[in-house]
This record gives structure tokens, sequence and C-alpha cells, in this order.
């Protein structure tokens, strides 16, 4: 792993977990999951859904105990000492699950006083977050009233009150609109400036290589890769070669008639008429077009890029699938 | 203790605050009741006979337990939403002691009540009912109808952890609810009834409670010569009615939360 090892030594870790597993009846949501954050650091989840994801952060938001191993956050035993945990942590879930039926105000205000914040504390850091989300002017509003994209501002408001050491966010930015993401963005990134852990599962690729320091990739509940977004992306190939056919039936005409040239995992996308490549480095993209023409193909689009998650995303999932059907 | 007495009112405090946004939910236990009060009072009040005293003043004890009855629905339908919109996983997360969640539950749904036990005594005074006894019988009528809203309060939350939806819950009390509240000396004296609905109504916990309230109220209980043994000894039957259910509700009521917020 990449972490210092000074850095471990001195126990400083946000969150720790050792075979991580949970099984619901006969289905393993998640297997061996292995986790060292820093503290102070950007964890990513990733996966398609109901890859484990949710149900990691369950068992490390103490909602759910797991069926085997264990885990820690900020340094306390989600099993043993589920309270100490869940006095240093915030979470926010992916349903927005504030009290539709309370003011703006309200919530953050009722969220304190469970944090055992004095009532005029809770008031004034209620204010605070209204004011640093951009709510302040719908305070005194219910909820019910409020467009999805306000009630997760709140929502996350809400996991911020006890300014937490360890924040779980479970798909944050899902349904908001991209002014809405890039500020949440920049709020997480001045968080964790401020010293604050952060955990978070997502869909968007884009999300985690801007946020994330450190990415796991699960998929059905296993870990199918580890490591920074630099990493994972050097691992997995530097140059992609996507090829936009007339017609999606010879995608795998395409794909055999480059197969000279592939370093790595092809990745179809029949939807879309393409065919990804990951091309071996000092390819020529007019040698593509040659083999293209040679086998009788003609494309709608022939163009070269730089690896991108989704790419190693895509690689690392339909690898995964690849070796279960082969087994 | 102090924290968990600290948590609980911060969930009840939430729990009323709905109310105030939503006086709605108040209905079933304030504007039903005094409509059930007016429409038997005037509608049917001048062809009942009660021959120990007014219809009126039978009525009331009859529709205050008839509407404690019903306040199944409120905490049913609070449960039951909370849980289906996930807000007690966030209370899960945070560092309030185990319970308080259910406690402030109880404590608002109580709450709740006496002010429509307020409301429906204010609105029996206006069409004649009077308390008859003295202090110490009243307050004890009044604590008979608070043991059994009690009940009733934890017979709702064991329902709304069961239902999946609060809507469920609402069609199930109507349901059972109606008929077992108008099958009872809720609104008729058990003299005017056939032999076996008489059997059946006498056995009824519903007409226990009310005849416990009359009895205590010192109103009419039209009670027949020779009644079944709850009516007989109705303030014994009625509180031991309501400790049968609190025995079986509230250990239901807390496994199914439990089960229902398992991970």
């Amino acid at each position: 792993m990449v972490y210092d090892n000074a850095v471990r030594s001195t126990n400083k870790l946000g969150v720790e977990a050792e075979g991580l597993g949970k099984r619901y009846g006969d289905l393993w949501a998640l297997r061996d999951l292995d986790l060292a954050v820093p503290a102070g650091s950007v964890f990513g989840l990733l996966g398609h859904n109901g890859a484990g994801k949710t149900t990691a952060l369950k068992i490390l938001t103490t909602l759910a105990p797991p069926t085997t191993g264990r885990a820690s956050v900020a340094g306390h035993d989600v099993v043993t000492h589920g309270a100490r945990v869940r006095a240093c942590i915030g979470v926010a879930g992916q349903a927005a699950t504030v009290d539709g039926l309370l003011t703006a105000r309200a919530n953050l205000v009722m969220v304190g006083r469970l944090y055992h914040l004095s009532p005029a504390a809770a008031r004034a850091r209620a204010d605070e977050l209204l004011a640093q989300l951009e709510l302040a002017d719908v305070a005194t509003k219910l909820v019910k009233e409020f467009s999805g994209g306000m009630k997760r501002r709140l929502d996350l408001a809400a996991s911020l009150v006890a300014r937490p050491q360890v924040l779980f966010l479970d798909e944050p930015t899902t349904g908001l609109d991209p002014h809405s993401r890039n500020s949440l963005w920049d709020l997480l990134r001045a968080q964790v400036k401020a010293g604050t852990t952060l955990v978070l599962t997502t869909q968007y690729l884009e999300e985690a290589d801007r946020l994330a320091d450190h990415i796991a990739v699960l998929d059905h509940g296993v870990v199918a890769a580890q490591g920074s977004p630099a990493e994972l992306k050097a691992r997995f190939g530097g140059e992609r070669i996507a090829i936009t056919l007339m017609d999606a039936a010879a995608i795998p005409r395409a794909a055999a008639a480059l197969s000279a040239f592939v370093d790595g995992v092809v990745v179809e996308d029949p939807e879309a008429r393409q065919v990804v490549i990951p091309v071996r480095t000092g390819t020529r993209l007019v040698e593509v077009v040659r083999a293209l023409d040679a086998a009788g193909l003609d494309a709608h689009d022939v163009h070269r890029r730089e690896v991108t998650l989704d790419d190693v995303f895509l690689a690392i999932t339909r690898r995964e699938r690849a070796v279960k059907a082969a087994a | 203790m102090t924290t968990l007495v600290a948590d609980s009112l911060v969930f009840a405090r939430r729990n009323l605050a709905h109310i105030r946004q939503v006086p709605e939910k108040l209905f079933d236990v304030t504007l039903q009741p005094i409509m059930f009060t007016l429409l038997f009072a005037y509608v049917f009040g001048g062809v009942i006979a009660i021959h120990d005293g007014s219809y009126r003043e039978y009525l009331i004890g009859g529709v205050m337990v008839q509407s404690l009855a019903f306040g199944i629905m409120g905490p049913a339908s609070a449960i039951a939403t909370d849980l289906r919109e996930g807000v007690v996983d966030r209370f899960r997360t945070l560092p309030t002691v185990t319970g308080a969640y259910l406690t402030g539950h109880v404590l608002a749904e109580l709450a709740a009540i006496l002010i429509a036990i307020a409301i429906l005594s204010l609105s029996g005074l206006i069409v004649g009912w009077r308390i008859h006894t003295d202090l110490p019988h009243a307050i004890a009528g009044y604590a008979v109808l608070t043991f059994f809203a009690f009940a009733m309060i934890w017979l709702g939350t064991w329902l709304g952890v069961m239902v999946r939806t609060p809507d469920a819950a609402q069609g199930l009390v109507f349901l059972v609810m109606f008929p077992m509240t108008f099958l009872a000396s809720t609104f008729v004296p058990l003299g005017g009834l056939s032999p076996t609905l008489a059997t059946i109504a006498s056995w009824n916990p519903i007409s226990a409670i009310t005849a416990a309230v009359r009895e205590l109220f010192g109103n009419p209980t039209g009670m027949p010569a020779d009644p079944a043994w709850p009516l007989q000894h109705p303030v014994i039957a009625a509180l031991g009615w309501s400790t049968l259910v609190l025995l079986i509700a509230v250990p239901l009521a807390l496994r199914g939360f439990r089960r229902r917020t398992a991970g």
C-alpha cells in the first residue's frame, strides 16, 4: 500500500477495516474489505448499484453489524464502541433524511441537540451551516417545500453539525445540478483541509477523480481494485482509442481487426456503437484506420484520448465478470 | 439517565412540531369525536333511552373511549412514516441514547392525547355532560382514560412497525376499530341489543372501559340488570384490559422496531 509507514504507526487512521464482510441470507453483500484511510484524506468507494458500497458504509457508521472482520473509525471499534464512533462521525445517507415537517433551521437545531449541544450552541451552529450551505434565505421554510438539491444540501449540513472527525457520504451529489455539485465539492474540500476524513461512495468517476486520494472499486461485494486515481489510471493503461462504428453489429469484427494494437481490456458499448481499446504505446492512429479499412469496416469517428477513471472502472468490472464466467 | 430524558424530549418536541405544522394529524382524536358527540347527542339522542339518566351524559364517556381507541392511528402512521423515509437510520447514526427515539415518540403521542381528552371534556361540558363525583373519583376517571390511551399508543406503535405504509395502518385501524367501538356499550345501552350481540358487547374491552369511566365520573351507565363480570367490576376490568394490551404490545413493538432497524 502507498501510505507512509510513519503515519500508519502513529495510528492516525480515520478508518480502518480488516476482512470486513456482510451476509444477508445466502448473499454476501460485502466480502473481505480491507481499508486503511489516513486521517484527513478522502477515500472513494466506487461501484455499480448493489456492488456493496452502501453496505460498507452501513457497517462503518454502526447501522449494521459486520458478519466477518472488524473495523474502527477514528480509533473506535464499530461493534464494541458504537456510541463512541457515533459521537465523532457525520453521516448523510443516499436518501435525504431530513424532516419535511420541520423548518430547515429546526432540523439542524434538532440534530445539534441530539449531539448534545446546548440549545444556544445548537442554534448558533445551525445558522452558521445554513449560511455556509446557502440556505439562510429558506431557513424558516418547511423542508417538504424544498427542491431535491436543497434537501441534499440540508442533509449534508446536518451531517456537519458536530464538526465530525470522519464524514461518511453516500452518493452525495446524485441528482444535483452541475453548479450545486461544484459548490458541494468546494465545501467538502474545505472540510478535508480542516482535517476531516471523508469517506464517500459515488457512481460518478469524475467525482472520485477530483476528490479522492484513494479509491476502492467494488464489484459484487469484492474489492476489484484499490489505489490512487493516478495509480489506477497508470495500471490500466495510458491511452485509449475510441472507435464509433456505423453499425453496432460490427463491434466484434472491429475488435478482432484491432487485436494487434490492444494492451488491456477492450470495452464494447453497443448502444453508443462504440468500442474502446487500450492501445500499446506508440500505436499510430493511421495504423488503426488502415486496419479497420482492411477489414472492410467504416467508422463514424476514431479518436485517441487519455485514459479516464470511467475506462478504468469499466475495465475492472468487465474483467471481473470475464474471470467469473471463465471459472 | 439525564441524557435519555434530554434526548427523548428532543424527539418528543419534534413530533409535537409535526402536529403544529399539520394540525389534521389530531383530527381523528379531536374533530371526529366532536362530530360523533354532536351527531349522537342531537340525532340519535332522542331515540336512545337510558334508564338511569340522560343520554348526553351517558354518551360522553363512550365518545372519549372511542376516540382514544382511534388514537392508535397517530403513533402508527408516525412510526411507519419515519421508518419508511429513513429518518430513523439518520437518528441511529447520532450519539443518542438507545430507546430515546421511541420514548420521545410515546411522550409526544401522550401529550397529544391529553390535549384531545381536554378538548373532548370541553365539548362534553357544552352539550350538558358533567362530572358528578368528587375530585379523587374524577382524577381516577381521567387516569383510567390516560392508561387506556397509553396502551393504545403502544398498540399503534407496534402496528406502525409492522406495516409498510402509513396508509395501511390507517385502513387497518378503521377496519378493526369501527366495529369494535360500535359493538359495545359506547353509544347504546346493552339492553337494546339481541342476546348474542349483548354477550359479545359485554366482554368487549371497550364496554368495560366506558363503564369504568362512567362510573368514576358518576354518569349514567345504562347497565342491564345482571351484567357480565367485567361490567360488574368495570374499573378492575378496564385496568386489566389495558395492562394486557401493554404486556403484549410493548415487547412486540420493541422487537419489531429492532428488527426493522437491524442492518
